[in-house]
C-alpha cells in the first residue's frame, strides 16, 4: 500500500463572480498514518481545502486523489461512498442530534454503510469506549460536556473505521483541558494507524502535531515535518 | 483495499423507515397540525362514501327481503293514445310463462270512491282508490297484514275490504269489523295492510273482491295491473315474454316495469349532494397536503446542519431525498390514518341515529390511506429535491 492518502495537484478553488479564489494552486501529499495540522488565520482557505479533501466540495480546476481514486471523475453517489467508508469528518460545532442518546449518535456513523441496526449499536458502544465514554452511553448531547459531546463526535467518525479523519476545529469550541483531552484521542486514533488531519487557527495545538502545512491567501506556505513528534 | 467505487453508500430500506419518523418525532405538534388538514379531508370523504353505501345497504337489505324478482305489466296507452286495456285472461297466459312462479292482479275502478260512511262529500275522496284484486294479490306482491285476514274464497263474495295502510289511516280505520262506505255499498274491514314498498299503489287503495265488484260495480273482469314473481335468474326473459303473453294482439300497448329498481334508485343518497362533499373532502385534502408540502420546506431550511452532517456521513443526494419524500408520506399517512377512523366514526354515528348498518367497504379504507400517501408524496417531492441539492459545505459551515 504504497498510495498516498491524499493527493493534491494543483488544485483550485474559485467561488462567485467575480471570481474570488479560495484556493490558488495547492499541491500536497499526505500519507497513510501520517498526522498533520493545517495551519492559517480564518479566510487563509484551509477549511475550503478540507470540504476538498472531503469530497465535499469540488476543485474549480486539480487532480484531487484520495485513497487512490481520483475524485474529479467520480459521481456524486460515487463521493458519497468514499466518505461513507473512507473519511471520517469532526467539526467545531460537533453537528450531533439533540433529540437522541450518545450511543445512537455514534451509530449514525454507520447508517449510510448498510450495517444492520443491532450490529451499528454495538460497534458504537465499542468506539464510545474507545474515546473513553463506556459510561456515557444512554446520555443525550444536551446531558454532557463540551468535551465529551466532541468526543462523541469523534467516536461518530471512527466507527466505522475509515483510514482518513479530517477535523476541523476539534478544540475550537472547548477549554483547555477538554481541548487537551481531545487533541489526546487524535494521537491514540494515529497511533493505531489511521491517518489524521487536523485544520486549525490554533498555533499552540498545532505545535504539537508531527507535521505543519501553513497556509495563507490560498496558498501553502510553509510545510514542516518535526521527526521528534513522529511516530516510530 | 477494494476500490472505493465498489464501496458505495448504502441506506437499509428499515432505516430509511425510521429516518422518516425522526423528523416527525422531532415537532409532534408541528406533524399534528400539519397533517390535521389531511385528516378532515379524508375523514369528510370517508364519511360521504360511508354514509351512502350505509343508506345503500339498508336499502339493498330491504330489497332482499322484498324480493328483486318482481315485475310489473300495466295498460299503457293504445296506438290512439287511448287508455288500454288489459285482456280478462292476461293473468292466466301469464302463468303459463316458463319461470313464472306467482302472478296476481288488480283492477282499479274509476267511478268508485271509498269514504268513511254515506255522510262523507263525494268530492273528497282523499285520493283514494278503490281496486279489485284476488287472494294472491299480497303474495305477489310481498304486502304484509298488520291487522286482520286476506281476502278469501269466502269474503271475496261478500262486501268485504282490505285497506292499505295509508288509506286506513286516512279512514281512521284502526281495527278489523269497522265499516266504510264503498260506491253507495257498506262494506266491511276485514285487513288492513303494512306498508306496501313494491307495490306503493296499494298503500292508498281499498281492495274488494272480484264478484262482489261484478254484482255492484259492473266490474267486466280486465285487469289494470299485473304483477308478476319469477325465478330470478329468468326475470330478463321473462320481462320479455310478458307483454306477448298479456296481449298477444298489441303486445306494445302493455307497460312492463321492475319496482325494485325504482325503489333503489330512490333511496340513494343523492348524486348531487354526494358530489358537493367529495368535492368539499377534495378540496381539504388539497389543502392538506399543501400544509404538508410548507411544513416539509421549513423543515428543510431548519435542517441543513442536519443535511450536510448526513452527506458527510456517506449519505447520498438520493438518500436525502428519499428521507424527506418518506418523512412527507409518513406524516401524510398519519394524518389519512387519522382522518379515516374520524371519518369511519362519522359513518357509525349517522348509521347508528338512522338505525342502518355500518358498510364501508374495506377497500375504501385502505384507498383513504393510499390517497394521502400519493399526496404527501407529491407535496414532499419539491422540498425533497431542496434538501437533497443543498450543499454539504454551506450547510456544515452554519
Amino acid at each position: 500500500m504504497t498510495e498516498p492518502i491524499i493527493e493534491l495537484h494543483g488544485v483550485t478553488r474559485s467561488y462567485g463572480s467575480p471570481p474570488t479564489v479560495a484556493l490558488a494552486g495547492v499541491d500536497l501529499r499526505v500519507e497513510r498514518g501520517e498526522m498533520l495540522a493545517i495551519v492559517g488565520p480564518s479566510g487563509s482557505g484551509k477549511s475550503t481545502m478540507l470540504n476538498l479533501m472531503g469530497t465535499l466540495d469540488r476543485a474549480s480546476s486539480g487532480d484531487i486523489r484520495i485513497a487512490g481514486e481520483d475524485t474529479t471523475t467520480l459521481t456524486d453517489a460515487e463521493l458519497s461512498g468514499l466518505r461513507a467508508y473512507t473519511i471520517g469528518f469532526v467539526f467545531q460545532q460537533f453537528h450531533l442530534a439533540d433529540g437522541v442518546t450518545a450511543v445512537e449518535n455514534v451509530a449514525t456513523g454507520l447508517l449510510y454503510t448498510g450495517v444492520p441496526l443491532a450490529e451499528r449499536r454495538r460497534r458504537a458502544a465499542v468506539a464510545l469506549e474507545r474515546v473513553g465514554l463506556g459510561h456515557r452511553l444512554g446520555h443525550r448531547p444536551s446531558e454532557l460536556s463540551g468535551g465529551e459531546r466532541q468526543r462523541v463526535a469523534i467516536a461518530r467518525a471512527v466507527v466505522g473505521e475509515p483510514p482518513l479523519l479530517l477535523a476541523d476545529e476539534p478544540t475550537g469550541s472547548l477549554d483547555t483541558r477538554s481541548g487537551a483531552a481531545v487533541v489526546e484521542i487524535l494521537h491514540e486514533l494515529n497511533r493505531s494507524g489511521t491517518t489524521v488531519v487536523v485544520i486549525t487557527h490554533d498555533v499552540e495545538l498545532a505545535a504539537r502535531l508531527p507535521r505543519r502545512v501553513s497556509i495563507r491567501d490560498g496558498r501553502i506556505e510553509l510545510d514542516q515535518h518535526d521527526r521528534t513528534l513522529e511516530v516510530a | 483495499m477494494m476500490p472505493a467505487t465498489e464501496r458505495r453508500s448504502r441506506l437499509r430500506f428499515g432505516d430509511l423507515l425510521g429516518l422518516g419518523s425522526h423528523g416527525l418525532k422531532a415537532h409532534p405538534m408541528r406533524a399534528a397540525l400539519s397533517a390535521l388538514g389531511i385528516a378532515i379531508g379524508i375523514a369528510a370523504m370517508i364519511a360521504v362514501i360511508g354514509i351512502s353505501t350505509s343508506s345503500e345497504a339498508l336499502v339493498r337489505e330491504k330489497l332482499a327481503s322484498l324480493g328483486t324478482n318482481m315485475l310489473t305489466a300495466s295498460a299503457g296507452t293504445d296506438f290512439f293514445g287511448e287508455d288500454a286495456k288489459l285482456p280478462p285472461d292476461a293473468v292466466e297466459r301469464v302463468r303459463r310463462i316458463d319461470g313464472v312462479e306467482t302472478a296476481s292482479w288488480i283492477a282499479t275502478l274509476d267511478k268508485v270512491n271509498v269514504y268513511r260512511n254515506a255522510a262523507v262529500d263525494p268530492g273528497a275522496t282523499g285520493g283514494l282508490t278503490v281496486v279489485v284484486g284476488e287472494n294472491a294479490l299480497l303474495d305477489a306482491t310481498s304486502s304484509k297484514l298488520i291487522r286482520g285476514s286476506r281476502l278469501n274464497a269466502a269474503t271475496e263474495r261478500y262486501p268485504a275490504v282490505v285497506l292499505g295502510e295509508r288509506a286506513a289511516q286516512k279512514l281512521g280505520i284502526r281495527d278489523v269489523g269497522s265499516s266504510v262506505w264503498i260506491g253507495g255499498n257498506q262494506f266491511t274491514v276485514v285487513g288492513i295492510l303494512d306498508r306496501s314498498p313494491l307495490a306503493p299503489e296499494l298503500d292508498s287503495a281499498a281492495i274488494i273482491g272480484p264478484d262482489i265488484a261484478m254484482e255492484l260495480f259492473d266490474f267486466d273482469g280486465s285487469p289494470t295491473t299485473i304483477y308478476e314473481r319469477s325465478d330470478d335468474a329468468l326475470v330478463a326473459d321473462v320481462r320479455d315474454l310478458l307483454p306477448g303473453a298479456i296481449n298477444p294482439e298489441s303486445p306494445n300497448e302493455v307497460k312492463v316495469s321492475r319496482p325494485s329498481d325504482a325503489l333503489a334508485a330512490k333511496n340513494t343518497v343523492d348524486q348531487a349532494f354526494t358530489g358537493l362533499l367529495v368535492g368539499v373532502g377534495s378540496i381539504a385534502l388539497l389543502v392538506g397536503g399543501i400544509g404538508v408540502a410548507n411544513t416539509m420546506v421549513i423543515s428543510v431550511l431548519e435542517r441543513r446542519r442536519e443535511i450536510g452532517m448526513r452527506r458527510s456521513l456517506g449519505a447520498t443526494r438520493r438518500h436525502i431525498r428519499s428521507q424527506f419524500l418518506v418523512e412527507a408520506m409518513l406524516l401524510a399517512a398519519y394524518g389519512g390514518l387519522v382522518g379515516t377512523v374520524i371519518g369511519w366514526l362519522i359513518t357509525a354515528l349517522v348509521a347508528r341515529a338512522n338505525g342502518w348498518i355500518v358498510a364501508i367497504p374495506p377497500l375504501v379504507l385502505v384507498a383513504g390511506v393510499v390517497v394521502t400517501v400519493v399526496v404527501g408524496a407529491v407535496a414532499g417531492v419539491l422540498p425533497a429535491i431542496r434538501a437533497a441539492r443543498t450543499s454539504p459545505t454551506t450547510a456544515l459551515s452554519g
